[in-house]
């Protein structure tokens, strides 16, 4: 019999999921025995012509990281779900958009005038702008179409699963490789198309050992400005953790290491915007009934949406900037 | 979605009100009881509590094509669950700060105190609050929606 066949493709990311993924150690053997990899990118040269080529239906399974910033990730966002039984949005920037959907915060427009006339590091700059196709000698050359909005992977085709986390932690991904082997192999069920696999359905709080009690915020800090008591909850410190708005799954290693949570691993099952669950649970807890004084102690927080929704802006209720 | 349906000329303020059980929205009957008008744009929805207004409940009504969203509530100190609309107090102005990082006019939501007995004040503050939204225009949600056919997508090389 052959092997069932793996593909991952990383779209607009930083590649540290396809890191992740090797981070497995040597379970990466055991995936390399038990499946045949057909296509990924960061790893070994398959062209997308190739991908064309494959049967519909002819992939097994595809973790697809990265979200969808140009034409060129629509495109084979398209194409592998066309040739894939199972694709999971894998990671942050694939399931929510990540860093690089804090971009929607701007418009295009914005973004390549920064990049190609305003940037500190260009000189002057010469009002250039990437052009999608040019006519050379040769033929016509082109390249991808850069959007304006900076979508999920949900977004613009069918998923079937959900692997949060930036990236998602190793011992979580091996966890995930191990139930898609036992499917295959022993034949149990596929779990519930949409499940958010790898992770948990509580908060981050939930896997915190801080010791937890009332909270009451006079002031907002940033964690170089104070040396934070390691046994404590960190917003009672007065820090802005993002863990009452954080899925669980990562095993809380960044509040461990005295940390605030900075919210990578998505919403939490029945949440449906990451920011503004945060600005309930931190604006709750401000420690004065005093309006004047309440602004005080907002103006303290540095970049509030950047902050709130550093990992799900093209997945929040607004999704981008709308001025 | 918001914006295109309507015309300019024309607009009428799609208002969603979030009005607390115990004040606002018994406020809200007696304005009514004293046939008190007020501008109709404003649908109510009741909770328990102004505290009970998630922010999300905002951003929602946005993204869903409100125009403008009006919470009200019992006046400090008169909370029915004592401290609920403190907890509404401090939500807001950081609502207002995200809401504007989205591109949306933080006068787009408003925080009002509106007691039992004030069925006049209710009017004044629906009644305002709809001319401030028919003077911001409609809200534009931009390239919210994923339109794939509107793309011109291009053939990649690779």
């Amino acid at each position: 019999m052959s092997k069932p066949k793996l593909a991952v493709y990383w779209a607009a990311s930083c590649g540290g999921c396809d890191i992740a993924i090797l981070d497995i150690e040597t379970k990466i053997l055991e995936v390399a025995d038990f499946f045949d990899v057909v296509f990924w990118p960061c790893a070994m040269d398959v062209k997308y012509d190739d991908v064309r080529a494959m049967e519909d239906n002819s992939i097994t399974l595809t973790l697809f990281n990265g979200a969808i910033r140009t034409s060129e990730n629509y495109e084979l966002a398209q194409l592998l779900r066309q040739k894939s039984v199972v694709l999971v949005a894998f990671g942050s920037c694939a399931s929510e958009g990540c860093i690089p959907a804090l971009a929607n915060l701007y418009d295009k427009e914005s973004i390549l005038d920064y990049v190609y006339s305003q940037s500190p590091s260009l000189a002057g700059g010469n009002g250039l702008r990437p052009q999608t196709s040019v006519e050379v000698e040769e033929g016509t050359i082109t390249i991808p179409e850069f959007w304006n909005t900076v979508r999920t992977l949900p977004q613009v085709v069918d998923v079937d699963y959900i692997v949060p986390g930036c990236p998602p932690q190793s011992n979580q991904i091996a966890a995930v490789i191990d139930a898609v082997v036992d499917i295959l192999k022993n034949g149990k069920p596929l779990p519930p198309k949409g499940t958010v696999l790898g992770a948990t359905e509580k908060t981050c709080c939930d896997e915190c050992e801080r010791k937890k009690d009332v909270k009451k915020i006079k002031s907002f800090k940033r964690p170089f400005q104070q040396v934070t008591d390691p046994d404590i909850c960190l917003m009672e410190q007065g820090l802005v953790c993002l863990g009452p708005a954080t899925r669980a799954g990562c095993g809380a290693k960044c509040v461990s290491a005295g940390i605030p949570c900075r919210g990578c691993y998505g919403l939490p099952s029945n949440v449906r915007d990451q920011g503004a669950k945060m600005v309930s649970a931190l604006a709750s807890v401000i420690d004065s009934s005093d309006p004047g004084e309440i602004a005080a102690i907002i103006s303290r927080i540095p970049d509030p949406t950047g902050t709130f929704y550093r990992f799900s802006l093209a997945d929040s209720m607004l999704r981008r900037t709308h001025r | 979605m918001s914006g295109e349906a309507k015309s300019e000329s024309k607009f009428e303020p799609k208002i969603i009100g979030f009005l607390c059980n115990w004040c606002s929205y018994t406020g809200a009957d007696l304005a009514g009881t004293a046939r008190l008008q007020y501008p109709p744009n404003m649908m109510a929805i009741r909770v328990m509590c102004s505290g009970r207004v998630d922010p999300g409940f905002i951003l929602d009504a946005f993204s869903k094509g409100a125009d403008g969203v009006l919470v009200c509530g019992c006046h400090p100190g008169d909370c029915h669950y004592i401290e609920g609309n403190y907890k509404c107090m401090r939500r807001m102005p950081l609502t207002q700060k995200i809401v504007a990082d989205f591109g949306i006019d933080p006068k787009r939501v408003r925080l009002e105190w509106v007691s039992a007995s004030e069925g006049a004040r209710f009017q004044e503050v629906v009644t305002e609050f709809t001319e401030q939204i028919r003077a911001l225009g409609p809200l534009q949600l931009r390239d919210y929606k994923f339109e794939p056919e509107a793309r011109e997508v291009h053939h990649v090389e690779a």
